[in-house]
């Protein structure tokens, strides 16, 4: 599933605890800023295969999960 | 036959700016700077023309070449903000320190230091050129919108520069160029032109930012993986690298995904910002005279800027 994978990717990425995560919780609560962001993205789009615009606005977790289903589509 | 590095230079200009000094300008702050590009002050080219840094840049490296001006065969500079459209830089430079060579310009931006090493290695390659002078001189602060904080703060001036001899120390380079004007521009002068269709656009650089960052980073990974194996070399062995100093970020985001020991990167964007294509040179002059490098250290150089253009290689230190 999407959000599992997703959580995986942010637990290596920083550590944080995967059981707190869930769609709604957002990268600042994360302790993530912008860039840190942009970094995940590249990841996301080097797990899932696909290409994210910088310009679709992702604040929380759901929001990325979402345009990633779309995504591949 | 390419070439071996005999001797290295650098000039900054006097005025320095603080993050502190910024926040009078614009509606910023150091915190920010600092934890989203690891700036804390730049130099800007305000009480002098960008040639005298460039020429100051350039007669420190005979000296530490132990060449004069008269040897030279060639003077290259890269650059995108020289004084004039023309004459070119690398014309000033020559009068200046009074060199009777040919001279000219390449204009890469950020990967012009890179590009001009490759326009050199031909003319070594070709076998009629002893000593080659390249110069990377930028003067960025002529070029932002100084209203607008989401650039203004990311640059600063400088000049660094390289004497070469024929010899055989580049071990492997990559260009790249990617035609694209809406990621990352700055636009030409205008005119007034009576007979002008064209609408005229904000005569400063714009950039978007994230799309630039994704691009660095992915950039700095694929070229260094390249050129290390290109020259027949594992990362392991390389013992320095020289990383485009755009933001703190980026090069850590590229060693993460590198797997290079982070104290093999060398940085200067705390002091100097983003000082476009003179930062690989910068990093050169400062590691020379500091002692840090070995006789036969291996050094990884890796820019990227507008164009888009990217650029590594692979270099023995033989000084
Ligand atoms: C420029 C860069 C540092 C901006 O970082 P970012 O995280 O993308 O920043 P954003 O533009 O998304 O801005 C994030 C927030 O900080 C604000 N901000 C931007 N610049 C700021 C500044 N100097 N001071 C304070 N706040 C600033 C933005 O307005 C935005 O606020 P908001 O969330 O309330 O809208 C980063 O994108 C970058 O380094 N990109 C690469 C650029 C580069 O290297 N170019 C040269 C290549 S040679």
């Amino acid at each position: 599933m999407t959000l599992d994978k997703v959580k995986q990717i942010l637990v290596d990425y920083n550590g944080c605890d995967a059981s707190e995560i869930t769609k709604e919780t957002t990268f600042e609560a994360l302790g993530l800023d912008s860039l840190d962001t942009v970094e995940l993205i590249m990841s996301f789009e080097e797990e899932f295969g696909i290409t994210i615009d910088m310009s679709e606005g992702m604040k929380t977790i759901g929001d990325i999960v979402d345009i990633i289903d779309n995504a591949k589509k | 036959m390419n070439f071996s590095i005999l001797g290295t230079g650098s000039a900054l200009p006097v005025c320095i700016k603080t993050n502190d000094d910024l926040s009078k300008i614009v509606d910023t702050n150091d915190e920010w700077i600092s934890t989203r590009t690891g700036i804390k002050e730049r130099r800007i080219c305000g009480e002098e023309p960008l040639s005298d840094i460039a020429s100051v840049a350039a007669s420190n490296a005979l000296e530490n070449a132990g060449i004069n001006a008269a040897d030279l065969d060639l003077i290259i500079c890269a650059t995108i903000s020289g004084d004039y459209i023309t004459p070119s830089l690398a014309c000033i430079i020559q009068s200046k320190i009074k060199a009777t060579c040919p001279a000219f310009d390449v204009s890469a931006a950020c990967t012009g230091f890179i590009y001009a090493l490759d326009v050199a290695a031909g003319y070594f390659a070709r076998g009629k050129f002893k000593k080659i002078l390249i110069v990377a001189a930028d003067a960025m602060s002529k070029l932002i919108d100084w209203k607008d904080r989401a650039t203004c703060v990311l640059f600063g001036d400088a000049a660094g520069a390289v004497v070469l001899t024929a010899g055989d120390d580049l071990l492997s380079i990559k260009l790249t160029a990617t035609g694209d004007a809406t990621a990352l521009s700055a636009p030409n002068v205008t005119g007034n032109c009576p007979f002008g269709q064209i609408p005229q656009t904000q005569p400063y650089l714009s950039m978007n930012g994230q799309e630039i960052y994704k691009f660095a980073v992915s950039a700095m990974c694929n070229d260094i993986t390249d050129v290390v194996n290109e020259a027949g070399l594992t990362k392991d062995q390389i013992d320095y690298v020289l990383p485009h100093q755009a933001n703190i970020r980026i090069i850590e985001a590229a060693q993460k995904r590198l797997k290079m020991a982070k104290d093999k990167y060398l940085t200067n964007i705390k002091s100097y910002g983003n000082t476009s294509a003179v930062s690989i040179p910068l990093l050169l002059d400062d590691a020379n005279r500091s002692g840090k490098f070995k006789k036969g250290d291996l050094l990884a150089l890796s820019a990227f800027g507008a164009g888009l253009t990217t650029g590594a290689c692979v270099i023995r230190w033989n000084k």
